[in-house]
C-alpha cells in the first residue's frame, strides 16, 4: 500500500464523527427508556414511615409496612439482649455485633427490614434453632438480633435508617 | 427444490405474486419434502404452534376485562371468573393453556435431544428453540403474577430477587425491575406491558426457527441425511397436515380434560388469597414446569451460587450441540447414549418431584444428587459417550434399512469399523 492510501481522509473523519454523533443521540434517547422504570416521584415521596411504639410490652413485636416492606419492630427483653451479646462473632456468617444493630441506649429495640436477604420472603417470627427467625422459603434461620445463622441467606436482616422522635414514636426512613 | 418452478395459474394470480411471492411460500410450505417416517414425537411443533396461537387468542381477549393495578387486579380476574361471558372458560384454558405448552416443549426438546436434531447442521435451530424456550419461561412467570394473589406476589418478590444476587449492582438491578422498593403496583402494570409483548417476540422467533428448519429440512428417527425430494420423502401437505392434526386432536383432549374437570389441578389454592405483602406462605413453590430448575436453585446453600447454577443449568443446553462428539445423530443406533438420555429424563422428573417438596432432609440430598448428574450429563457424559461409543450400523436411507440386507454399509458405519 502507498502512503496516500494509508492517510486518513476527509470522509473518514466524517464517518467517524456521524458515528460518535449518533452514538451519543442513541444513547440520550435509550437512557430516558431506562430509567423511567426505576422507583418514580410518587415511590420515593412514601419513604418515611412514623410508628408508635408505646404498645408494646417487652418480649412482643410488631410489624408495620415501610416502602412496600414489612418493616419488624421487636421490644427485646433482657434475656433475648444478654443471649445476642453472647454470641461469639465466630459464628456468625455476616459476622456483626449486636450493639451495631440497635442505638446505644436503646438496646432493647431491634427494628429490622422483615425480608430474608436470601429471595425476599417474610421470615417467621419465635421460630428455627436460634430463638429468633426462621424463613419458610428456603430455610434461613435468623438469632434474636436478626443475624443469619444458617441456611442459604449470605447476609444478616437489614437495619433500615430509623430514629426514636421521643420516647414512644420511631421514625423509619 | 419446487418452489422455485412455481407458477401461478391465473394471470391475477401471476400479478401478485410477482410483487409479493406468497404463493411461492404457500406452495412451498404445501410441497416442503418431510421425511416420510416421522412418527409421532414429530408432531409437537404443530402442536406448539397451536398452543401459541390459543395463548395469543385467549390473552388478548382476558386483557379487555383485566386490570393492571394492585388493588384492582384479584377483583379483576374474579370478575372475568364469575361475570364476563364464559369468561371461566377462557381463562381456564388460558392458564391451563400455559401448562399444555410446556408440556408440549418439553417433549419437543427431549425428541430433540434422543434423535439428535440439535446436531450440524441444525443448531441454529436447537439455539432459536431454546430463546423461545426462555421467553417462554419469562412470559409464563410474568403472567403468573398478573391475578394478584399469593404466590403471585410471592413468586415475584422470589424471582426478581435472583438478581439481586449479582454483585454490586445486584440491589438497583431489583429496585430498577420493581419500580420500587418492594414488589408494588408499578411492578404488576409493567409486568402486564411485558406479559403482553412477549408472546409476540415468541411468533417472530417461531418464525425464524421455522425457517431456519426448511434450509437443512427436518432431521428424521434414523437421523440419516436424506436426498429431498426422493422417495424416502414425502410432500408435507396432505402426509404431514393430517398426522399433526389428528396429534392434536387427541391433545386437544387432553386439553380440555384439564379446562372442563380439574381446571386448577396445576395451579396453587394460595393463589386465590389476595397478595399481601406481610405474610408469606409456608411454602411457596413456581409452577410445575419450573420446578426442577428451583430445585437446581435450592440444592446450593449459597446464594449466589444458587442462581448461577440454575441459570447454567439453562444456558448450557446452548452449547449442546458442539458438546456431543457423537457423529451419529439418532440415539436408535447408539447403545451407551440411550441409556443416558434415559437416566437424563428420570433425572429431571425427579428434579421436578422434590422442587415441590420443602428443601431439608431426603430431598436435599436428592436435589443435589440430581443436580450433579444433570451437569455431568452435558459436561463429561456427552463429549465423552460420543467419542467411545461404538455406533450400531446406520442404514443408507430411509427406504433401505440395514436389517434386510442388500445395502451398502453407510459412510457413518465404515468409519465406526475403522474405530
Amino acid at each position: 500500500m502507498n502512503k496516500e492510501e494509508k492517510k486518513v481522509k476527509r470522509r473518514d473523519f466524517l464517518f467517524t464523527a456521524s458515528y460518535a454523533v449518533g452514538a451519543v443521540g442513541i444513547g440520550a434517547v435509550i437512557w430516558p427508556m431506562i430509567d423511567q422504570m426505576n422507583p418514580d416521584k410518587a415511590q420515593k415521596a412514601l419513604a418515611t414511615t412514623e410508628v408508635d411504639i408505646s404498645q408494646i410490652e417487652p418480649g412482643k413485636s410488631i410489624t408495620v409496612l415501610w416502602r412496600g416492606k414489612p418493616v419488624f419492630l421487636k421490644r427485646r427483653t433482657p434475656e433475648e439482649i444478654q443471649e445476642a451479646r453472647a454470641v461469639s462473632l465466630d459464628d456468625l456468617p455476616d459476622p456483626q455485633k449486636d450493639e451495631e444493630r440497635v442505638k446505644e441506649g436503646k438496646d432493647e429495640w431491634l427494628v429490622m427490614l422483615g425480608v430474608c436477604t436470601h429471595l425476599g420472603c417474610v421470615p417467621l417470627k419465635d421460630k428455627g434453632d436460634y430463638n429468633g427467625w426462621f424463613c419458610p422459603c428456603h430455610g434461613s434461620h435468623y438469632d434474636v438480633s436478626g443475624r443469619v445463622r444458617k441456611g442459604p441467606a449470605p447476609t444478616n436482616m437489614e437495619i433500615p435508617k430509623f430514629e426514636f422522635v421521643d420516647n414512644n414514636t420511631i421514625k423509619i426512613g | 427444490m419446487s418452489e422455485h418452478e412455481y407458477v401461478p395459474k391465473s394471470k391475477a394470480a401471476k400479478w401478485f405474486n410477482d410483487r409479493l411471492p406468497l404463493l411461492t411460500l404457500g406452495a412451498h410450505l404445501t410441497d416442503y419434502p418431510t421425511p416420510k417416517n416421522l412418527n409421532y414425537w414429530w408432531t409437537f411443533g404443530g402442536i406448539l404452534t397451536f398452543c401459541l396461537i390459543t395463548q395469543i387468542v385467549t390473552g388478548i381477549v382476558l386483557a379487555m376485562h383485566y386490570v393492571a393495578h394492585a388493588d384492582l387486579a384479584f377483583g379483576s380476574v374474579e370478575h372475568i371468573m364469575r361475570n364476563v361471558n364464559y369468561g371461566w372458560l377462557i381463562r381456564y384454558i388460558h392458564s391451563n393453556g400455559a401448562s399444555m405448552f410446556f408440556l408440549a416443549v418439553y417433549i419437543h426438546i427431549f425428541r430433540s435431544l434422543f434423535y439428535g436434531s440439535y446436531k450440524s447442521p441444525r443448531e441454529i435451530i436447537w439455539i432459536l428453540g431454546l430463546l423461545i424456550y426462555l421467553l417462554m419461561m419469562a412470559a409464563a412467570f410474568l403472567g403468573y403474577v398478573l391475578p394478584w394473589g399469593q404466590m403471585s406476589f410471592w413468586g415475584a418478590t422470589v424471582i426478581t430477587n435472583l438478581f439481586s444476587a449479582i454483585p454490586l449492582v445486584g440491589e438497583s438491578i431489583t429496585t430498577w425491575l420493581w419500580g420500587a422498593y418492594s414488589v408494588d403496583n408499578p411492578t404488576l402494570n409493567r409486568f402486564f406491558s411485558l406479559h403482553y409483548l412477549f408472546p409476540f417476540l415468541i411468533l417472530g422467533l417461531v418464525v425464524l426457527h421455522i425457517w431456519a428448519l426448511h434450509i437443512p429440512g427436518n432431521n428424521n428417527p434414523v437421523g440419516i441425511d436424506i436426498k429431498k425430494p426422493s422417495k424416502d420423502t414425502v410432500p408435507f401437505h396432505p402426509y404431514i397436515t393430517i398426522k399433526d392434526a389428528f396429534a392434536l386432536l387427541m391433545f386437544m383432549i387432553i386439553f380440555a380434560g384439564f379446562v372442563f374437570f380439574s381446571p386448577n389441578i396445576l395451579g396453587h389454592s394460595d393463589n386465590y388469597i389476595p397478595a399481601n405483602p406481610l405474610v408469606t406462605p409456608a411454602h411457596i413453590v413456581p409452577e410445575w414446569y419450573l420446578l426442577p430448575f428451583y430445585a437446581i436453585l435450592r440444592s446450593v446453600p449459597d446464594k449466589l451460587g444458587g442462581v448461577i447454577l440454575m441459570f447454567s443449568a439453562i444456558f448450557i443446553l446452548f452449547v449442546l450441540p458442539w458438546l456431543d462428539t457423537s457423529k451419529v445423530r439418532s440415539a436408535v443406533f447408539r447403545p451407551i447414549y440411550r441409556q443416558f438420555f434415559w437416566i437424563l429424563v428420570i433425572d429431571v422428573l425427579m428434579l421436578g418431584y422434590v422442587g415441590a417438596m420443602p428443601a431439608e432432609g431426603v430431598y436435599l440430598v436428592l436435589a443435589r444428587v440430581g443436580t450433579i448428574y444433570y451437569f455431568l450429563h452435558f459436561i463429561v457424559v456427552m463429549p465423552v459417550v460420543g467419542y467411545l461409543e461404538k455406533t450400531d450400523p446406520i442404514p443408507m436411507s430411509i427406504s433401505e434399512p440395514v436389517i434386510t440386507g442388500g445395502a451398502e454399509p453407510s459412510l457413518a458405519r465404515k468409519l465406526n469399523e475403522k474405530v
